[in-house]
This record gives structure tokens, sequence and C-alpha cells, in this order.
């Protein structure tokens, strides 16, 4: 038996990191690539919760995180090929005019 | 120590060396894999807490799917290794210690303050015909709003990622 504690603190773990991943990387996809981190963190706040509370509402709620994750992704990834179009960098430090 | 908490560590030890090898990564393809790494053990994570299916579509979808379109990216771009910018003195100076004093916290309060019991193995059956039927019925218009906000989401891929003399074109015509 494993108190729920660890996991929210795994959990936690795995956020802060998507958070500082998301601050200190210039990579554009690295970036989003913390973004998913941090929803994978999220994640597994809710199984956790899920199965603290014995509610299955928790594991439906992660098929609507992975969703909008998917659906983040997708438009996300087709943002950084237009933005490496008219830019050609994927340096964030870079890319820092509205309108070219 | 029971065999749960010895494998809760062993796959909480990869999730948090996966996420801290994708900060230390300069390359993203390497952070792409470190990610992949960190999804399988949570996988495993959430066949600890006894949600079968979430484990499957995590590692079916996450680590699968939206991984491989993060690494096609990748190699579509060509992306190389990024270039470091040096950071301000004052976000460092300010910045770790309150890092450190932010994750003690959270830390105490939550081995503290919460409840210690947690379910057995096996308690919480997420079956796929439990989750199937909570989703079409308590979660029908939450479900219908999610297929829309994907339908959304394919057709503004599709209109950022088109080239954008196709778009002229189309508005020439």
């Amino acid at each position: 038996m494993v108190p729920l504690s660890y996991y929210l603190l795994l959990s936690s773990i795995l956020f802060a990191c998507g958070v500082a991943g998301f601050l200190i990387k210039r990579n554009i996809i690295t970036i989003f690539m913390s973004i998913e981190l941090m929803l994978n963190g999220v994640n597994l706040s809710f199984v956790a919760f899920a199965a603290h509370w014995h509610r299955l509402s928790g594991q439906v709620f992660v098929f609507f995180v992975m969703v909008v994750a998917a659906a983040e992704a997708a438009v996300g990834l087709a943002i950084i090929i237009s933005v490496y179009r008219t830019r050609e960098t994927l340096n964030v430090d870079q890319v820092n005019l509205l309108k070219l | 120590m029971s065999l749960h908490l010895i494998l809760f560590l062993t796959f909480g030890a990869v999730c948090v060396a996966g996420a801290v090898n994708l900060l230390a990564q300069r390359h993203p393809i390497n952070s792409a894999l470190s990610l992949i790494a960190v999804m399988g053990a949570l996988a495993g994570e959430y066949l600890l807490l006894g949600a079968e299916f979430v484990a499957a579509i995590q590692l079916i979808v996450y680590a699968g799917a939206i991984m491989v379109l993060f690494v096609f990216t990748i190699m579509l771009l060509n992306a190389g290794e990024e270039e470091r910018t040096k950071g301000s003195r004052v976000a460092i100076l300010l910045g770790v210690p309150g890092m450190v004093i932010g994750g003690t916290l959270v830390a105490w309060v939550l081995l503290r303050h919460s409840g210690t019991g947690s379910a057995p193995v096996g308690a919480l059956l997420g079956d796929p015909k439990t989750i199937g039927q909570l989703l079409f019925h308590e979660f029908l218009l939450p479900f219908e709003v999610t297929s829309i906000l994907i339908l959304i989401a394919i057709m503004g891929a599709v209109v950022l990622a088109s080239k954008p003399e196709a778009t002229q074109n189309r508005k020439a015509r």
C-alpha cells in the first residue's frame, strides 16, 4: 500500500520539472514537451485521487486531458512548422516579433 | 517494504530521472526519448493504482501517437542542438532559494496533511466496460464537446501547416 501523498508528491515533482523546462529551455519543441510533462503530472494526480476515493470519474477525466493534449500537440506543432517556415529558427529568443 | 511500494519507487525513480534528463539534454530528440520513458513509467504507476485501461491508453495514445508527432516534427524541421542563452543573475539568486523553499513547503504539506490511507491493488475497477458506461452516460456532453474540439484542432492543424502559396492560390481562385 502506497500512501496517496507519495503519488501527489511524484505528480508535483513532474509538474515542477515541466514548469522549469518551460522556463529554461530555448528550443520551441522542447518547451512543448515540457507542457506535455505538466499534463502528465496532472494526470497522475487525477488517477491517484480516483483510486483514493473509489470514484472512476478521475480516470474518465484523464481521457479528456489526453484529448486536449492531443489537440494541443496537433495545433501547436502546426504552429511550430509555420513559425519555422517564416523565421527559419526554433530558438524562442529569436522569435520576438508578432509580425514579420 | 511491500512489493507495491518497491514498484512505486522504481517507476517513480524512472519518472523523475526522465523528467530531469528532459531538462538536461540539449538536443530535442534526446528530450523526446526521455519523455517517452517518463510516459512508460507513468503507465506502470497507473497499473499500480488499478487503472489498467488508462495505462494502456497512456502507452498507445501518449507514448505512441503524440510522441510520434513530436519526433516527426523534430525530424521534419531538422532541429539541432539548442543554443544556450545567459539567464539573468537575479533570476538565479532569487529563483533557486525560492524553488527550494517552495518544494519543501509542498512536500511538507503533502506528507503531513493529506490522508495516508490508500486503496489496495486491484480494489478499483478501471476496466474498459465500466469506464465506457461512465463516459457514455454521465460524461456524454463533455465527450461530445471534446469531439468538436478535436475536429476544430484537425482543421486548425491543416490550415496552419499547409503551405502559404496553396492558401493564396485558393484565395485567388
